[in-house]
């Protein structure tokens, strides 16, 4: 097995545990109470405005927007680290059908295996921090995906050359 | 290298993972499509007519009735975001059963111990799936706990014998990396070049690159606006409750509506390019093991691209065309759900010749 081939398959595993026990724990100790919230910060939001209290209703639904923006995030970051570490462990199976030297292979795996840990890394960051870092991991993170993935797409075409 | 008959033996680990992979996977899909035209639907609109109620009971000064439509809310959103994750979790599950098929030569454990731990896999890929879908029924009854209920408690612990089991066979790995002297080429399933796996691999590669640049083009230029726009809405309608303006309650409500309408397509859009993708990726490296001639194989692997491509355009569509876009995109998804039927059934046509010829040497002898 070359080292890039076993960078992605065991990079892309021990990327799918770490999305499936990011999984479990978000489920036993944070989606149900955050569900939970969602649904309680809406009904006090229009509660409040029943009572023609629209500072009251205003407040509610400011912890609504907090609540589920941090719920999409929980749920994206796992999706997407499991997700993509199947993406990397089928690569890695392929790999041999990729055109390019022992080096440019493993560059493009190294880059692909990075970015996808970093880029959910950098959507988990979102619900701690509203700063500038996070956000910019992300991006940076997708962008690499893209690019890598787009260096093995290149790969697999020259391979596919009679 | 191996032989085909010792990598694919009645029973064997890599047989029971594949057959019950690509079930997983149909069984996935036809719980998506059946939710899709007779749940998930009227499950959406049913929110909608819950939060105009709990916008009206707001403009009429009623708490009570405020706090009973956000209650069927959060029921008709636990009974839809369950079905889904059933649907999302039956695939995924299948796809790394699939993957964990073509790993099985480079796992260093004796044979049975690989079968016992697929038929684990297995067990857990069913039973999450199957407690989740329960969640919405069983709710919190006899539960010891306050938040979580014995169908989410059984759907948790099939999670946890599906890492057990995947974490078995990554130490397999980790033991195989170890034993340096086999490392040579462990499996002929990778040499196949056929045409139906490389039309598979080249076509997933692309439906996977184009779900990514749509996610990253949503993300960039719609999701962050949307979120705002959602909160926004949401604090008009209050607003407008609250002051008894029933024409801007209306207004905003229709607003909200459209809003939710075009973050469902755009995420059904990405998700589903790039889950297609791998999928017909996965399925090339499989060809050999289909038991179809080469022209239906060909047929077969053409017709799961097309319904791959379909499925997301129209489902993108559906905001400009309507009923007809997603009518197309469902006849997408059911083109996929053929091909891979046809594939599974092709892989059990190959298992029974497989079996059966010993038995015929067999009988040629006697």
């Amino acid at each position: 097995m070359s080292g890039a081939r076993r960078l992605l398959i065991i990079g892309g595993i021990c990327l799918a545990l770490l999305g499936m026990i990011y999984g479990v724990w978000y489920a036993v100790f944070a989606e149900h109470q955050e569900l939970d919230g969602i649904g309680k910060s809406l009904t006090t939001g229009f509660s409040a405005a029943a009572q023609r209290d629209p500072s009251a209703a205003d407040g509610a639904l400011q912890q609504y927007y907090e609540l589920k923006y941090n719920y999409d995030r929980h749920v994206d970051v796992h999706g997407h680290w499991i997700g993509l570490a199947m993406i990397l462990i089928v690569l890695g199976i392929g790999l041999d059908r990729v055109s390019f030297g022992e080096q440019v292979k493993m560059l493009l795996a190294a880059a692909l295996l990075v970015a996808s840990f970093l880029f959910p890394l950098g959507v988990l960051l979102q619900t701690l921090s509203r700063g500038p870092v996070p956000p910019v991991l992300a991006v940076a993170g997708s962008v690499l995906v893209i690019a890598s993935l787009a260096g093995m797409i290149l790969g697999f075409a020259r391979g596919q050359k009679p | 290298m191996r032989g085909r008959a010792e990598t694919f033996a009645p029973l064997s680990a890599r047989r029971l993972l594949v057959l019950g992979g690509i079930g997983l996977i149909l069984v996935g899909m036809l719980v998506g499509d059946m939710l899709a035209v007779f749940v998930l639907h009227q499950n959406a609109a049913r929110v909608g007519e819950s939060l105009s109620a709990a916008a009206h009971a707001a403009v009429a000064g009623d708490a009570n009735a405020v706090a009973a439509s956000f209650l069927s809310v959060g029921s008709f959103l636990e009974n839809r975001g369950t079905k889904v994750d059933t649907h999302a979790h039956m695939i995924a599950f299948g796809y790394l059963a699939l993957m964990l098929a073509i790993l099985q030569p480079w796992v260093a454990l004796r044979e049975g111990t690989r079968k016992k731990v697929a038929w684990i896999f297995l067990f857990g890929s069913w039973l999450l799936p199957v407690g989740v879908f329960l969640i919405h029924y069983v709710g919190l009854a006899h539960s010891p706990l306050t938040t979580i209920g014995w169908a989410s408690i059984f759907a948790d612990l099939g999670g946890v014998v599906v890492i057990v089991a995947t974490v078995g066979y990554l130490l397999g790995i980790v033991r195989y990396l170890r034993q340096r002297q086999s490392l040579s080429t462990p499996d002929w399933l990778l040499e196949d070049r056929s045409v139906a796996g490389r039309i598979l691999i080249a076509g997933g590669l692309a439906l996977v690159l184009l779900g990514f640049l749509h996610g990253a083009y949503y993300a960039a230029m719609d999701l962050y606006n949307q979120e705002a726009l959602d909160a926004g809405l949401l604090n008009y309608v209050a607003a407008a409750a609250s002051s008894r303006h029933l024409t801007q309650v209306e207004q905003g409500l229709g607003l909200y509506g459209q809003l939710a309408g075009k973050k469902a397509v755009n995420i059904a859009a990405h998700a589903h390019a790039i889950e297609f993708g791998l999928l017909a990726m996965l399925l090339a490296f499989f060809q050999p093991y289909v038991s179809l001639r080469e022209q239906w194989k060909q047929t077969w692997a053409w017709v799961l691209l097309a319904g791959s491509l379909g499925l997301p355009v129209f489902v993108l569509l559906e905001l400009k065309l309507g009923l007809v876009a997603g009518g197309i995109a469902d006849v997408g998804g059911l083109l996929v759900i053929l091909a891979l039927l046809a594939m599974w059934i092709g892989i059990v046509r190959y298992t029974g010749e497989l079996d059966s010829a010993p038995q015929l040497r067999a009988g040629g002898r006697g």
